[in-house]
């Protein structure tokens, strides 16, 4: 029984832990380009953005499991009811939420970070570097906020995971099977870890803010 | 190293509203060249031209006798080589040091050198104590100490100044416009400085140039232009607004 909440624990960290870390590395980077940019041309990319912001996490589980099923086209990966699997489709939810963050508060910082590093002699690189440093308080909260979004999601894991007992069980999951199951105590503990986790979370995020900002 | 500067038929508009006329002008290398004008006059929209943050519609800016380089590189390198000090400047999030070392990470600079160019630049405003200190927290009068530091660290050839002591009191204004001499003295770079206080202009600068309504009225040897203005606009000028 501890082995099992162990290992659950373990592999809900694991997979929202690797998802949110591709999502941060593909989303800040376009967030950060798309923020500076100043008018029209990424108008289409934002709307198809803001509709993937507001997508449903069981649509992205659909999706991404007919993309992996047998007949989808990535079905000859096998990836369906496995960890990568669920990685993939927390991507998905993920992605969106950390570049529409960064994209907005890249795209508030103040025109005059920019005017004064270019001012100073930055180039293109620079300019954007500077301007992430200044946004690097709201970038981390994209980050955390997309980490909170990945770890709590249920439906997509579910669908793309199956819950398979020893393979693809994480922390959301396993509370439902759990309550279905009379398993109440299991459940409760399950929910305070993924309490506490998140506490741990959210109290980094601070700290991380306090030392950014000013 | 020291650049000089020139501007011919420069016109910028906003909407409508065109704020640069038809700038003439030209400023020798190695010069403190003052430009003084009443506020709205255009002298900021000026120095942004010259310093590539804004595109005139006409006219041409001529950098040591040359138009700026359209090739990206050769951008980067003569932008590199003009500083200039905001009006109200802006400082990154960070400490006094970190801002002031800013120029110099960008262009490579590390290590000792880096440690001791950014001390030595604060030292030369009177900053060294506070190199930690948050710009957060910093007073108007630092914050503009560690502006010109930031600017004059990287020895730019042609260093712009709008405003630089504007709200200082006068120990303040004392430390920066000695800072401004020494900086010109010692690298012979030219100095552009705009500003609404004739004596400031009086006491740093060789030449004068009144810039009213998007036009330069006239140009003259500080003397001449205080005590002997040649356009009546300047007597005008000179006459009525020592509000300093
Ligand atoms: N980005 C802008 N958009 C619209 N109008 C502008 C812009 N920048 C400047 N202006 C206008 O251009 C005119 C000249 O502005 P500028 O800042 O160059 O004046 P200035 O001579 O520096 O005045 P001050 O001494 O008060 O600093 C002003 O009337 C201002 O409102
Ligand atoms: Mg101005």
């Amino acid at each position: 029984m501890a082995g099992d909440i162990v290992q659950i624990t373990a592999l809900s960290l694991l997979v929202s832990g690797t998802s949110t870390l591709v999502a941060t590395l593909i989303a800040v980077p376009v967030g950060t380009l798309l923020g500076l940019r100043e008018v029209g041309s990424g108008r289409l990319l934002r709307n198809i953005l803001f509709t993937l912001y507001g997508l449903p996490p069981v649509l992205a589980g659909l999706l991404v499991f007919l993309v992996l099923s047998k007949a989808g086209p990535l079905g000859p990966l096998r990836l369906l009811y496995t960890p990568l699997g669920m990685v993939i489709a927390q991507v998905v939810i993920v992605t969106p939420i950390i570049l529409g963050i960064t994209m907005s508060v890249v795209s508030t910082v103040e025109r005059r970070v920019k005017d004064t590093a270019f001012v100073l002699g930055a180039d293109r690189y620079q300019l954007s570097v500077t301007v992430l440093r200044e946004a690097a308080a709201g970038v981390l909260t994209a980050i955390m906020v997309g980490f909170g979004r990945a770890i709590s999601e249920v439906g997509a894991v579910f669908i793309v995971g199956g819950h398979i007992e020893g393979q693809t069980q994480v922390l959301t999951t396993t509370i439902i099977t759990d309550i279905g199951q009379a398993e109440y105590s299991h459940a409760v503990a399950l929910g305070v870890i993924l309490l506490v986790i998140a506490a741990l979370i959210y109290s980094l995020l601070y700290r991380l803010q306090e030392r950014t900002l000013a | 190293m020291t650049m000089s500067l020139a501007a011919s038929g420069l016109v910028k508009s906003f909407g409508a509203r065109t704020v640069l006329e038809g700038i003439d002008l030209r400023v020798e290398p190695g010069e403190i060249f003052a430009i003084v004008g009443p506020s709205g006059a255009g002298k900021t929209t000026l120095l942004r031209c010259v310093d590539f943050l804004l595109r005139p519609e006409a006219g041409t800016i001529l950098y040591d006798d040359a138009v700026a380089p359209s090739d990206l590189a050769a951008r980067i390198a003569l932008r590199r080589r003009v500083g200039m000090v905001a009006q109200n400047p802006f400082l990154f999030r960070g400490t006094a040091a970190y801002n002031v070392s800013f120029g110099l990470c960008i262009r490579d600079v590390e290590g000792e050198e880096l440690t001791r160019r950014t001390a030595d630049a604060l030292q030369g405003v009177g900053m060294a104590h506070l190199a930690g200190a948050r710009a957060s927290v910093l007073s108007a009068g630092e914050a503009q100490r560690v502006a010109f530091a930031r600017a004059a660290v990287v020895r730019p050839d042609l260093l712009l100044l709008d405003e630089f002591t504007v709200n200082l009191d006068p120990s303040n204004v004392n430390i920066l416009e000695a800072a401004v001499r020494e900086y010109n003295r010692s690298t012979g770079a030219t100095v552009v400085l705009v500003t609404h206080n004739m004596f400031q202009a009086k006491r740093l600068a060789g030449r004068v140039a009144l810039l009213l309504e998007g036009r330069i009225v006239e140009v003259g040897p500080v003397e001449e232009f205080f005590e002997n203005p040649r356009d009546p606009r300047t007597r005008a000028f000179v006459r009525g607004e020592f509000a300093y």
